[in-house]
């Protein structure tokens, strides 16, 4: 067999490798997405949506950790994002070139990943103890404390694609750094702004981790704000590792529940974002 | 001022720009005070951690980490387990992930035809958003079973007569445990690593590429020689960053790990992770010693993720600057 | 050529040192006196001196990276944006010291205003585009406000194309029709300096003509600077043209003078084309 050859082989030897474990790689996340849309479906039903979760055996639904969820996220993302918004504003406009972006930048970035369930001990030790017990309140903390990184991280990237001619020229008017911030810069990145906003909605409406020592769980309607609160991620865990069929139905149709309004989210997002807003 | 000035637009104008002045100072130190605020983030994270787990580690010194024992009656922590099944599933996980995830994106950036690149990276980098609890379940309820009934009978009876190897997987087959805990850690970093390797694997100039091909090289040898060289810091950092995620990664893992505190030959054996431990342990904990040490197995997952994470940075911020050049 | 440079050098201040002593009678708008730039360690001004006489035009050529887009930027500060640019030296308007660090840099440039090379409409309607700069300034009813847009938007020879979209986006304009609303919104809020870098760069021949045949108008109310590649339009659109060499004040004179006995050989080379 001739080198040239036996290169050739090895060549077709390797991208089929490749070729096999992208095939493997999508065939595994597409046996999840089956049997999640396959179990999910099958114990979908009205139900769900209408009542509020059973005790052990029982029939019920998922009413009290949907509203649960919804309250905890949209107050997460009410108090992280503004957060989010100003520090990633200072990055990308007044502090551009000074240390302490890089340094914020930097620690922002390990945030992002950090693991969720260190930001639940850190609330639960300046909430829970402080209060003396769980509450919707700790919850929507600990959520708001995980929106902040995906927030300031997309503002800052957003805001610095803003072309720098647009800022020059609002700034040679003689109009102050903070008018052109909100009226001019805002306003040219705000399709990113926005789907900022909504990836941070979908990266914590899926939490489970640090709900479960901050809002804990009820079983339970309750909108009441300083005690426990149901939440989706936090019934799935304890309904799936359940030993009853009942709550392991439930489980995965609020699994199927979530990853449609992560999926959604995260779609809406991409569309928004494709949209050119400034040249 | 000029008179000219004063009689064009007069005292409005100076007073508008004194209000100005006013406004945008304290816009300014209204940013940058949450910019603070997120250092401030950390910082209180370390501290709130240090604080929460002082008396555990007074009690128990540096002998928490070595230690194997997990007593709740007689109170003698030890996080020696935890650390052991976070650090094994994780490199486990990477071992699978990141060969078939390089694989996913030179396939994405080299052979994938033309109309199909895009959807499928798209969806590659949706599947990296779906909650985790979600391969959690999957986990439990499909994976595991399959698991316990086919390939893990299958390896312990395969590697039966091999010194080493049989110890590493030795019987029973359980279904849950260290083992169905990487592997579902690995599918749920597998689309991280993809897509960003495809990121990085595409920051390489075409001209670079179409040289290589031009002095007659292989598919295989330009991806070999000229990509993997050329972001070589990029991937490392990329893995790194899988890394940081799949250490202090809690849902996938708590449902099939078993929670056992024990440190097993057998890799097939039940398990127990830092995070997995704090999420099935820390409610039901009594007793100060018991919450403590839960916190200081967080602090020392905080610990390791942070320079996981932090040197994935550094080399991310490497190669931009390489490609900034 | 370089050689040529040698023997011809004349020390700068000897020839520039106080421009204005060769037209006396002028008043001078803005003054820049042995002014140097740096960009960190590089010098890309050279103790360069040149006055913007009062209400006329003056034009600054010279090739590429001469230093006259720069001179642009200090005259209103815009250098400040960045770290790492200092100016060294006086640049007066109306005898005050524009690079007193004291002074108030939105007051300085709302009183010499700037257009850019590429046209940077605010993503914002027409109308919105000259009033959002009004409205910060002054409080104007709405019939006093639609006169200053309207009367911006003719200053800037635009308004019979716009004025029957004045709520379309600024961005839905041509490339010409957007560089005109940018002359136009700078007028509105009545600066006395108007500075153009290279504005009709990006520019079609036709909108190009359009613009140059704003000048003569502006000039009635302020004083002006232009930078530019094209000498045809330095001779058309001004009365005094500065050319500059390697961060250096070569030569400053009347726009005739200059183009038709310059004194400077280095001009005389630039402007024949030998050289840029």
């Amino acid at each position: 067999m001739s080198l040239a050859s036996i290169r050739k082989a090895r060549s077709a030897i390797a991208m089929g490798a490749c070729i096999g474990s992208a095939v493997l790689g999508i065939a595994a996340l597409a046996l999840i997405l089956g049997a999640l849309l396959w179990n999910g479906f099958s114990s979908l039903n009205l139900d769900v949506f209408a009542k509020m979760t059973p005790p052990p055996g029982a029939s019920g639904g998922l009413l009290n950790a949907i509203v649960g969820s919804l309250i905890m996220t949209i107050m997460g993302v009410a108090i992280g994002a503004p957060l989010g918004l100003l520090a990633g504003t200072y990055m990308a406009e007044y502090g551009r070139y000074s240390k302490l972006t890089t340094l914020v930048r930097f620690i922002n970035d390990i945030l992002l990943s950090a693991p969720s369930i260190v930001i639940g001990l850190f609330v639960y030790e300046i909430t829970v103890l402080q209060m003396g017990h769980f509450s919707a309140y700790a919850g929507a903390l600990a959520l708001a404390l995980l929106v902040v990184p995906v927030v300031v991280r997309t503002t800052e990237d957003m805001l610095n694609l803003v072309p720098g001619g647009l800022r020059e020229a609002a700034i040679a008017m003689g109009l102050p750094r903070s008018l052109i911030i909100r009226h001019i810069a805002y306003k040219a990145a705000r399709a990113g702004l926005i789907t900022g906003l909504l990836l941070a909605v979908a990266r914590v409406s899926g939490e489970t981790a640090p709900l479960l020592f901050t809002a804990l769980n009820n079983q339970f309607f309750s909108t009441n704000l300083n005690a426990p609160m149901a939440s989706l991620p936090v019934v799935i865990f304890q309904f799936a590792m359940s030993p009853y069929k009942d709550w392991q139905s439930l489980a995965w149709a609020g699994a199927l529940l979530i990853t449609t309004a992560v999926l959604v989210l995260s779609i809406g997002a991409r569309i928004l974002g494709a949209q050119k807003t400034f040249k | 001022m000029s008179d000219s000035t004063a009689s064009l637009v007069g005292d409005a104008r100076t007073r508008a720009l004194k209000r100005f002045n006013l406004g945008d100072r304290a816009f300014h130190l209204i940013t940058k005070s949450a910019a603070v605020a997120v250092l401030l983030l950390l910082g209180g994270v370390i501290a709130s951690l240090i604080h929460g787990s002082a008396p555990a580690l007074s009690e128990f010194g540096f002998g928490f980490l070595t230690s194997e024992a997990w007593n709740p009656v007689t109170e003698k922590f030890g996080a020696a387990p935890a650390i052991y099944g976070t650090l094994l599933t994780s490199f486990i996980a990477l071992l699978i992930a990141a060969p078939v995830g390089f694989g996913i994106a030179v396939f994405l950036t080299e052979i994938c035809p033309f109309p199909l690149r895009r959807p499928i990276g798209i969806a590659i980098e949706l599947l990296a958003g779906i909650p985790s609890i979600i391969y959690g379940i999957w986990g439990m309820f499909v994976l595991a079973p399959v698991l316990q009934a086919t390939l893990q009978p299958w390896l312990i009876a395969g590697f039966a007569d091999i010194p080493i190897l049989n110890d590493l997987f030795a019987g029973p087959p359980y279904g849950i445990g260290i083992f169905t805990a990487s592997i579902i850690l690995s599918i749920m970093i597998l689309p991280l690593i993809a897509s960003i390797s495809r990121d990085v694997f595409a920051t390489v100039p075409t001209v670079l590429k179409e040289a290589a091909f031009g002095v007659g090289c292989t598919r295989w040898e330009v991806v070999r020689r000229i990509v993997m060289p050329y972001t070589g810091a990029g991937l490392v950092g990329g893995v790194m960053l899988a890394l940081g995620r799949a250490l202090g990664e809690t849902m996938a893992v708590t449902f099939v790990i078993g929670n056992a505190h024990k440190i097993h030959a057998s890799i097939l054996g039940p398990g127990t992770t830092i995070s997995a431990t704090i999420a099935n342990e820390f409610t039901e904990a009594d007793g100060v010693l018991y919450t403590s040490s839960l916190i200081a197995l967080g602090l020392v997952l905080f610990v390791i993720t942070f320079i996981v994470l932090a040197a994935s940075r550094l080399m991310l911020a490497r190669l931009k600057r390489q490609e900034g050049r | 050529m370089n050689e040529a440079f040698h023997n011809e050098s004349r020390p700068n201040a000897e020839a520039l040192g106080d421009a204005s002593g060769f037209f006396p009678a002028l008043p001078e708008k803005m003054s820049v006196r042995n002014l140097d730039f740096f960009y960190g360690d590089h010098r890309a001004l050279k103790s360069v001196s040149v006055p913007l006489f009062d209400r006329k035009v003056t034009a600054f050529i010279g090739p590429s990276g001469c230093g006259k887009s720069t001179l642009l930027r200090v005259l209103n500060r815009m250098y400040d944006l960045y770290p790492g640019q200092r100016a060294v030296g006086n640049v007066l308007l109306d005898g005050e010291n524009v690079l007193d660090p004291k002074l108030d840099v939105n007051a300085l440039r709302a009183r010499v205003g700037m257009v850019f090379q590429k046209p940077t409409p605010f993503p914002m309607t027409i109308y919105e585009n000259i009033a959002f700069g009004v409205r910060l300034y002054e409080k104007l009813g709405k019939a006093d406000m639609d006169e200053r847009v309207e009367k911006a938007l003719r200053g800037a020879a635009i308004w019979d194309e716009v004025k029957d979209k004045l709520n379309a986006s600024g961005l839905s304009l041509s490339g010409g029709q957007q560089q005109r609303l940018c002359i136009a919104r700078t007028v509105a809020i009545q600066p006395e300096v108007i500075l153009f870098d290279e504005p009709c760069s990006a520019l079609d021949p036709i909108s190009t003509a359009k613009i140059e045949e704003l000048f003569d108008e502006l000039r009635s109310e302020y004083t002006i600077a232009i930078v530019t590649h094209n000498m045809q339009q330095a001779v058309r659109v001004s009365q005094y043209t500065a050319f500059m060499y390697l961060g250096e004040m070569v030569e400053f004179g009347e726009t005739d003078q200059i183009f038709q006995t310059p004194r400077e050989i280095r001009t005389q080379d630039y402007i024949t084309g030998r050289f840029g």
